[in-house]
């Protein structure tokens, strides 16, 4: 399996579907981190650098596209989202203007930078704003058409993508992309796995463990936080015992919620939360702070085997 | 500039300031002493400098006008209906429920209005946005931004400064509506502001001082700005809170109250005296 990191699918996406005049990319300092270098490169006259300044970076993306044009605001997730919050909501969302962010290093895998820089709360604080649509993929080709469902969608778009290389989960050749639309990677009638951006292949791990046991997991990719596919969630909720979320996030206010307040309105069933508790993150290797902080394939498992067990 | 201009322009401005207090005592909320210190600024960009089409106001080679100091939006929303993009009558439901004349600009409710605004800060950085757009597309048109001087306490002001300045955004105009006064103090007592001139030159900025309650010297520092190339340039509107209204300028009661039955009968007589007084003259 090919591991590629979503921000370096994110830059090349850019650089794919760039030709567009109409595109614009901002970024904040970091583009060689957030790869819009690529697009710097392939379009240096619609590029440009905003210094580490990010509330104007959102607000001057916000006056460009009053005007017709697309724009991209990259930095980190913590910088895209979490710091320009209200200039968000106030010059981009409410006037619901075409602004995307492409928010990268998201989460705990960016790992020995430590709590400062790891965001696990930008899921929430986006999926809370009018207008706004919220996008996690889950690996290289999803990201890819991620951002260009970013382009053709009329309105602000958050786009999370992570630091690390993950694998290439969506390799199907007919693999299509819908935005608000779910995925079911695996069947399975006994327990649902709901998994967003980079817990997928974790889920299907976990899947994979419990299938030894007898005990079979569907594992549906939820892709579009906001809008979310409340059918696939419904269905899920109808068609197994119970469901665990899996995402890289705190566990208040991102995706685990997001599916409880679907399946609490007509179909309540049991759940189990897997995500950052509530907690800063420490500094260390992304991989130990998966194991450290309860966010594994075996405690993905372990989730599924309590509601087993709950009957 | 022409006695008959100028004339003109003051009736224009006392008659912003005359719809502004209507719909202040109204509505019984909004901000009337920004939104009397800013009227002629507004009177004279909306009525002599401002390339704008009330028939077209999506015109993409319009001017553009960003007011970042949101809450003086009474003031815009009557410049806009005067100019003819609305009915003034408009005014009359400001702040009101069901009412497209929002307590802040809503540039998808109200034609004319170029950008939303009211978060302070915020609209400066939006106007670099659009001057940046001009550049992009070669357009030649002009952005004009206009800030309160307490707003200038606001970082992204000066981040917005910086930008401007590093993409030599010589067709935008910011210009501070200098009158002194924010809700708990005066600008000085709670956040010196001073010298404001000098900040934006370090921040590479050409910058224009004027009276901003003469006209005529309103037009001198438009042609300056206009001449002005490669560089941003701001204009230092000195205003007084409250002006128009004998005992509403300079006071700061009056930056968010609005005033009772009484207090509204007494400045309408002000405004409609002045109204007399420019009529007598042959307006």
């Amino acid at each position: 399996m090919k591991n590629i990191a979503t921000r370096q699918a994110y830059g090349e996406a850019l650089r794919e579907f760039g030709a567009d005049p109409k595109i614009i990319v901002l970024d904040a300092d970091l583009s060689k981190s957030t790869k819009t270098d690529l697009f710097h490169k392939a379009y240096p006259d619609r590029f440009f650098g905003c210094g580490i300044a990010e509330a104007n970076m959102v607000g001057v993306a916000a006056g460009l596209a009053s005007c017709g044009k697309t724009v991209f605001v990259s930095s980190f997730a913590m910088f895209a989202a979490c710091r320009p919050f209200e200039q968000i909501r106030n010059s981009v969302c409410y006037p619901r203007l075409n602004v995307k962010i492409g928010a990268t290093h998201a989460g705990i895998s960016v790992g020995q930078d430590g709590a400062t820089h790891q965001s696990l709360e930008d899921i929430a604080v986006m999926r809370t704003l009018p207008e706004m649509t919220v996008i996690n993929p889950t690996d290289a080709v999803e990201t890819r058409w991620a951002v260009k469902a970013a382009i053709d969608h009329d309105g602000p778009v958050y786009l999370r993508l992570g630091r690390d290389a993950v694998p290439v989960i969506n390799d199907a050749e007919d693999y299509v992309f819908q935005l608000g639309k779910g995925v079911e990677l695996a069947p399975g009638n006994d327990i649902t796995i709901i998994g967003t951006g980079g817990m997928l292949f974790r889920a299907l791990e976990a899947r994979s463990i419990l299938e030894r046991e007898n005990i079979y997991c569907r594992v549906v990719n939820i892709h579009t936080i906001k809008p979310i596919d409340e059918d696939m969630i419904f269905r899920a909720a109808r068609e197994t015992r119970g469901i665990v979320t899996a995402e890289e996030h705190t566990v208040i206010g991102g995706l685990g919620s997001a599916v409880s307040e679907v399946v609490a309105k007509s179909c309540p069933v049991p759940m189990e939360f897997i995500g950052m508790p509530d907690c800063f993150g420490v500094s260390g290797k992304s991989e130990e702070l998966f194991t450290h902080f309860g966010m594994t394939a075996r405690d993905i498992a372990d989730a599924a085997r309590r509601l087993v067990k709950r009957g | 500039m022409e006695k008959s201009t100028d004339l003109v322009l003051r009736k224009t401005a006392n008659a912003i300031r005359k719809n502004v207090l209507r719909g202040v005592f109204n509505a019984q909320s909004g901000h009337i002493g920004g939104s009397f210190s800013v009227a002629d600024v507004l009177a004279y960009l909306y009525f002599r400098e401002l390339r704008i089409d009330p028939q077209n106001p999506q015109d993409p080679t319009r001017d553009r006008l960003v007011l970042s100091k949101g809450h003086c939006a009474p003031a815009l929303y009557s410049a806009l209906a005067l100019r003819g993009f609305f009915d003034i009558g408009e005014m009359e439901r400001y702040r009101q429920m069901g009412s497209m004349l929002q307590g802040h600009p809503d540039k998808n409710k109200v034609p004319g209005i170029d950008m939303s605004s009211g978060s302070l800060g915020q609209g400066i950085s939006a106007a670099v946005g659009i001057a940046l757009n001009a550049k992009i597309d070669k357009s030649d048109y002009r952005v004009y931004a206009v800030l309160g001087d307490g707003e200038l306490e606001e970082g992204q002001v000066w981040e917005s400064a910086m930008f401007a300045a590093r993409y030599k955004l010589d067709n935008l105009t910011a210009i501070i509506d200098n009158n002194g006064l924010q809700i708990d103090e005066k600008v000085e007592d709670v956040m010196s502001g001073h010298p404001i001139a000098d900040r934006f030159k370090a921040f590479g900025w050409v910058v224009f001082e004027t009276d901003g309650h003469d006209f005529a010297s309103l037009e001198k520092v438009f042609e300056d700005c206009r001449k002005a190339e490669g560089i941003p340039h701001a204009v230092v509107a000195h205003t007084v809170k409250g002006r128009g209204v004998s005992f509403m300028e300079n006071n700061l009661e009056w930056h968010g109250s609005p005033p009772n039955a009484e207090q509204y009968e007494l400045a309408m007589r002000e405004l409609d005296a002045l109204q007399a007084t420019l009529e007598a003259n042959g307006i």
